[in-house]
């Protein structure tokens, strides 16, 4: 069979256009999941989402349905028992232990298809029926809907949460709403790469789009486009090698976007700033921000927008001297006690007092 | 409280004439400095938009002169374009000030503000908003352990130690005598080239070692807020 025949199929046409859905709603979700520190909640959800679909094949040979109860169910679990972001992860890990092993147990009882059970596991967006497509479809224009709407708080919640609560945010509400998001995108990812593979659409795309901006809507613009190219472009290359699962395309196109964006990132980086160097006349040293990226050392110039945000350092920098050897001469400046004269010997030695300024405390780290 | 994020158990309190309000824009806050990842996608710029808007539904796509005004007022505009979390701990926590002042408040909270800072940046943080008080008629209440920098700016102190404290002008408070008598054990209270200096005192366990925590109002008397 050729490509252009199956993209003349329904059936075709419909998985892409879910596989699409899923991966807008994996890309925008994504930032969040990499800015909150919650990779392994996504894991944990998948996995669930994976014993939720069993139960659902057992009783109605409805995995869909399963999925989104069992993922919905552990949302709310690690909502309530990891509160606190140390005790989050412990909590995930215990739930989801157990979970796969009921998911197992469930299997177990299931007499129909194998293939079935691989389909959770590892996807199968062709064997998803009509009904539990438009399933999928209303989940996806929910998430896009809560996304779009509460996206500026979120956040504010996600990089600031102090302030975003002395501004009024309902910090801990929103909290529990991304959680319901969450079960709700990967319930729909796991029709597309099984819940075994979740995090190659809603994390992948996320870090590699971090790697590459850090301005949040370019972010999120690259997520999605990233996400889009590994799902829609996984499902074509499956059309062209059909005993290959979508999945392993999906994933590989997903990694190999990742890595492109690490090699890429620091390239853009120090183009920015070679052309920061030449561009504009040398500043001396600010007395606050002596170390401060190298890319932003360049002044504002009028007509010119200097940081769209692509690229910077990778690691702060180290004040570097012109023959590009960092200049760790400050180190032993500072392990050096001030001169005694500077203070009246009356006056107890205050530490830091009499000190140099000291390039920034990230500067500090590094030496 | 004055953030009206916790309920008083005894007294009242008032900011700008009316009880604390949750999300009021009346009170802007520098919350205690928490290093950002160094990965975070969030620019300068972000996180001072924030200050803003952040509390609005929708997406972040507005552009506003109020949070360049903010940025260039702390001195910012120069990495305010650069990820958060790459920079210094003085240039993060500018930023944090300009989040603060980006919603024009009548009363800013700064909880340690000068924590971890190297004296330079820690006497710039303080004139700054010194400066910016003094401009706007901000009343600003300010937790720290620094004493020295702010010591010559404020108003009113409120000295937290031992589980005691003392409150008044700076005169009162920071003599020899009143900090000795709120320690219970000989502190001394030296001026320097116009500063104030705490210096610690003699006993061997250093548990009383001033440091144990001291609050201070700097700000106008008039400025709404009734510490209590």
């Amino acid at each position: 069979m050729s490509i252009a025949f199956l993209l003349g199929q329904p059936f075709a046409q419909h998985a892409l256009l879910a596989a699409a859905l899923v991966a807008v709603t994996c890309g925008l979700i994504g930032p969040f999941v990499v800015t909150r520190g919650m990779a392994f909640a996504v894991h944990g959800t998948a996995e669930l989402a994976f014993t939720g679909a069993a139960a659902g094949l057992l009783a109605g040979n409805n995995p869909v349905a399963g999925a989104l109860i069992g993922s919905l169910v552990v949302a709310v679990l690690i909502a309530t028992l990891g509160a606190r972001p140390r005790e989050r992860d412990s909590a995930i890990g215990a739930v989801l232990a157990f979970g796969m092993g009921i998911g197992i147990l469930l299997l177990g009882y299931y007499q129909g298809f194998a293939t079935a059970a691989t389909n959770i596991l590892f996807g199968n967006i062709f064997g998803v029926s009509g009904s539990q497509l438009l399933i999928l479809l209303a989940i996806g224009l929910i998430v896009i809907a809560v996304m779009g709407t509460w996206y500026r708080p979120l956040l504010f919640a996600s990089v600031d949460p102090e302030a975003a609560e002395a501004r009024g945010v309902p910090v801990r509400r929103l909290g529990l709403v991304f959680l319901l998001v969450l079960a709700l995108t990967v319930t729909g990812a796991a029709q597309v790469v099984g819940t075994l593979l979740v995090l190659s659409l809603a994390i992948t795309p996320a870090a590699a789009a971090q790697r590459l901006s850090a301005n949040p809507l370019v972010v999120a613009a690259l997520s999605v486009a990233f996400a889009l190219v590994s799902a829609d472009g996984g499902l074509l290359a499956s059309f062209g090698a059909s005993s290959i699962k979508a999945s392993v395309f999906i994933t590989s196109i997903s990694f190999a976007v990742y890595l492109a964006a690490r090699l890429a990132g620091p390239v853009l980086r120090d183009r920015r700033h070679q052309a920061g160097r030449h561009a504009g006349p040398s500043r001396p040293a600010h007395p606050l921000h002596p170390s401060g990226p190298a890319d932003t050392g360049t002044p504002q110039q009028p007509g010119r927008h200097v940081p769209t945000g692509l690229g910077w350092p990778s690691e702060p920098a180290t004040p570097v001297s012109p023959s590009g050897e960092r200049d760790t001469s400050w180190c032993s400046r500072k392990a050096r006690r001030p001169p005694a004269a500077d203070i009246s010997p009356d006056v107890p030695h205050v530490p830091g007092a009499a000190q140099p300024p000291m390039p920034g405390s990230r500067g500090e780290r590094t030496c | 409280m004055l953030l009206g994020l916790l309920p008083l158990s005894a007294g009242t309190v008032t900011v700008d004439g009316r009880p604390p309000r949750r999300g009021s824009p009346v009170t802007g806050y520098v919350p205690q400095q928490r290093d950002f990842d160094l990965d975070l996608p969030v620019r300068g710029r972000d996180l001072v938009q924030f200050g803003v808007d952040g509390h609005r539904l929708g997406l972040p796509v507005t552009r506003s002169r109020q949070v360049d005004t903010a940025i260039a007022a702390v001195g910012a505009s120069d990495y305010a374009d650069a990820p958060v979390g790459l920079l210094s701990g003085g240039q993060q926590r500018r930023l944090r000030i300009a989040q603060a002042l980006a919603g024009r408040p009548r009363l800013l909270l700064c909880d340690e503000p000068l924590l971890s800072l190297d004296p330079a940046s820690q006497q710039q943080v303080t004139i700054l908003l010194n400066n910016y008080r003094r401009e706007h008629g901000t009343t600003v209440v300010f937790v720290t352990h620094e004493i020295t920098p702010v010591a010559g700016l404020v108003d009113r102190v409120l000295y937290l130690a031992v589980g005691r404290h003392a409150a008044g002008t700076p005169d009162e408070v920071m003599t020899t005598a009143a900090l000795s008598d709120l320690y219970g054990s000989h502190i001394d209270v030296i001026r320097v080239h116009g500063r104030v200096v705490v210096v610690g005192g003699d006993d061997p366990a250093g548990h009383h070692h001033p440091g144990g925590g001291h609050v201070y109002h700097p700000g106008h008397h008039d400025g709404g807020l009734e510490p209590r």
